[in-house]
């Protein structure tokens, strides 16, 4: 009697065992983000770069020749205020077509998310000076005159100017900064916290988030690049246009 | 008995050729390991101590060139940081080069491995083909190289120690030499003392500095890397403004892109003291003639750059003293004991 009952509750313990498993590994998913642009609706890539063809907000005529920007903090909030938040960051490159996909190393469990977010540049904390290797050799580093850390975007190009005459353009994002004084100072927070809004996870899934780079050009400062077209990033209002500008400049297209 | 001595006989001529080349791993300066990438080193091509041995041979041997009179050396000396003094380098009937020889080193952290001023050639092994038989340079063939290192007395056996093999090819060849290019590491300048708190830059070194890495000055650190970039390059591409129209095509000519024309190599700003002349063809003479080009001689083009700045002034018109300071700034990145280091000499 007592083999027999062993026998019964062995079997249920690995039944229950292997129900258990089961249920973890289809709540585990990977989370792929894809990031492509546009130019209010018309589709960008580095094939439409390097011609000047599109025009901004101003009115002025521009091309694209480098496009560079870095997202980093992908942050899932549950329902229930529990944030999952990844440490990884990502270099889109459009210029070179390299890091439009990325997939961060952390498991996300399947469920419904109050917010999906990520960050535009870097936080302040994690924007510390020197300590990314593969940024330091992709000179995406900000000197230290200027506050140290990293650039968030290098969007570099040319326009037609008001003497009709092709002239380049370096719309560098970073954390705004004031070099007036013996040191430097941040007048205010530049990384933007891009909120992709709720949304429900079931199986693997691919974020496709889209970039306007019209958006850059357009909301709710109307950027007039015979002012601001280079040596951007010691300029204090500059860079708090940027970042304003910048708010609107993602979406989530889709999730696949 | 006569088994034995047979058996005793085999395992004895065995070990006469036995290959087992030693482990030479790349010392990585301290300022690398911290701040950039490990280097690119092919899983094919482990350093070995009898590798590079057979590659420094080989680097200053004549017998590449097709006439016997022209080693790598002649055109990458060691006391000019592996470059040459000529705007065009000549070859072994005296033919002359469109191109100013390139330096040579930390060439295992040129991680996109594009070589050439045009980035024509993948990986530093692949570089080396290429002078060997190019007719301006050493004007020789594979097969007849090939052919006088395999009849050579010492050559075979250095191959066989350095790769297991005394059949000499080419790909052999190249490997050697790309081993030996690769300990070619510099990393001792002033400025690099400096960043290790063993040295003190003058105020006209640390106002040079701050010229190079000031967006409105010299904005030099877009392409040439920072203090946290020992290797004060990006190894990118770009147009920095030389010339109106191209009578060199440069990367342009490689990819057959128009966007890429008139894009060459940035070169890395360490020992300058030692490389002149500048730019791709050689046509600065002097390191005032390459501050004066940024500063007032830039040149507009299609391609030209965007991160070139006030190019319709001609450039970021520094004054005088920035410029002076620049200069002093940049020969702190000259590494003495490099172009004086035994190791990489002919001896």
């Amino acid at each position: 009697m007592n083999k027999t009952v062993s026998i019964v509750v062995l079997f249920f313990t690995i039944f229950l065992s292997c129900h258990t498993d089961n249920d973890d590994k289809a709540n585990n998913t990977t989370v792929s983000f894809n990031f492509s642009h546009h130019w209010d609706g018309t589709p960008v890539t580095n094939q439409d770069f390097n011609v000047i063809k599109f025009t901004n907000e101003n009115g002025e005529q521009l091309s694209i020749e480098r496009l560079r920007y870095l997202i980093s903090d992908i942050t899932f909030t549950k329902q229930s205020g529990e944030v999952l938040k990844t440490n990884d960051y990502n270099l889109v490159d459009v210029t070179n077509g390299e890091n439009l996909t990325f997939t961060p190393t952390m498991i996300i469990p399947s469920g419904i998310y109050s917010k999906v977010s990520f960050t535009f540049g870097f936080k302040n904390e994690k924007n510390t000076d020197a300590v990314y290797q593969d940024l330091n050799i992709a000179s995406w580093f900000v000197p230290a005159m200027l506050g140290g850390g990293y650039h968030y975007m290098q969007f570099d190009g040319k326009f037609i100017n008001s003497s009709s005459i092709e002239q380049g353009f370096n719309y560098h994002a970073i954390r705004a900064v004031d070099t007036s004084g013996s040191e430097p100072i941040f007048p205010q927070d530049t990384f933007i916290i891009v909120n992709l809004g709720p949304v429900t996870i079931s199986n693997d899934s691919t974020f496709n988030i889209e970039m306007n780079i019209a958006e850059w050009f357009k909301n709710p400062n109307t950027w007039d690049l015979n002012t601001y077209n280079q040596m951007l990033m010691p300029n204090t209002t500059a860079q708090i246009m940027m970042f304003e500008n910048g708010q609107n400049a993602f979406s989530l297209k889709s999730i696949e | 008995m006569l088994i034995s001595t047979f058996i005793i006989w085999s395992c004895s001529n065995e070990s006469v050729d036995r290959y087992s080349p030693t482990p030479n791993p790349l010392r990585i300066p301290q300022l690398f390991q911290d701040k950039i990438l490990n280097p690119i080193l092919p899983p094919n091509n482990p350093q070995t101590i009898e590798g590079i041995a057979l590659g420094k041979k080989l680097f200053f041997d004549p017998i590449l060139s097709g006439d016997n009179t022209q080693a790598c050396a002649d055109c990458h000396t060691p006391e000019n940081a592996f470059t040459d003094i000529d705007r065009f380098s000549k070859g072994i009937d005296g033919s002359i080069g469109k191109r100013n020889s390139m330096p040579i080193f930390n060439l295992a952290w040129n991680y996109d491995e594009k070589f050439f001023w045009d980035g024509r050639v993948f990986s530093l092994e692949h570089q080396a083909f290429r002078p060997v038989t190019d007719p301006t340079e050493m004007k020789s063939t594979w097969n007849q190289v090939t052919q006088k290192l395999q009849e050579h007395p010492d050559y075979p056996s250095l191959f066989q120690q350095a790769f297991g093999s005394r059949s000499i090819d080419s790909i052999l060849v190249t490997k050697a030499i790309a081993q030996f290019e690769r300990t070619l590491i510099s990393s001792n300048s002033k400025f690099d003392n400096f960043l290790l708190g063993k040295a003190t830059l003058t105020a006209e070194e640390q106002n040079g500095f701050n010229v190079f890495m000031d967006e409105t000055k010299g904005d030099c650190f877009h392409c040439h890397g920072s203090d946290n970039n020992p290797l004060w390059t990006d190894n990118l591409f770009h147009n920095n403004g030389l010339d109106a129209t191209f009578t060199d095509l440069g990367l342009g000519k490689f990819t057959g892109d128009p966007a890429d024309n008139g894009k060459f190599k940035t070169p890395s700003l360490r020992n300058l003291a030692f490389t002149a002349p500048y730019m791709h063809d050689g046509r600065f003479a002097t390191l005032e003639e390459v501050i004066n080009h940024y500063s007032e001689g830039l040149k507009h083009s299609s391609t030209i750059d965007p991160l070139m700045k006030k190019v319709a002034q001609g450039g970021v018109q520094l004054s005088n003293e920035d410029k002076a300071d620049l200069k002093s700034f940049l020969l702190s990145l000259s590494d003495y004991e490099f172009v004086n280091n035994p190791n990489f000499k002919n001896q």
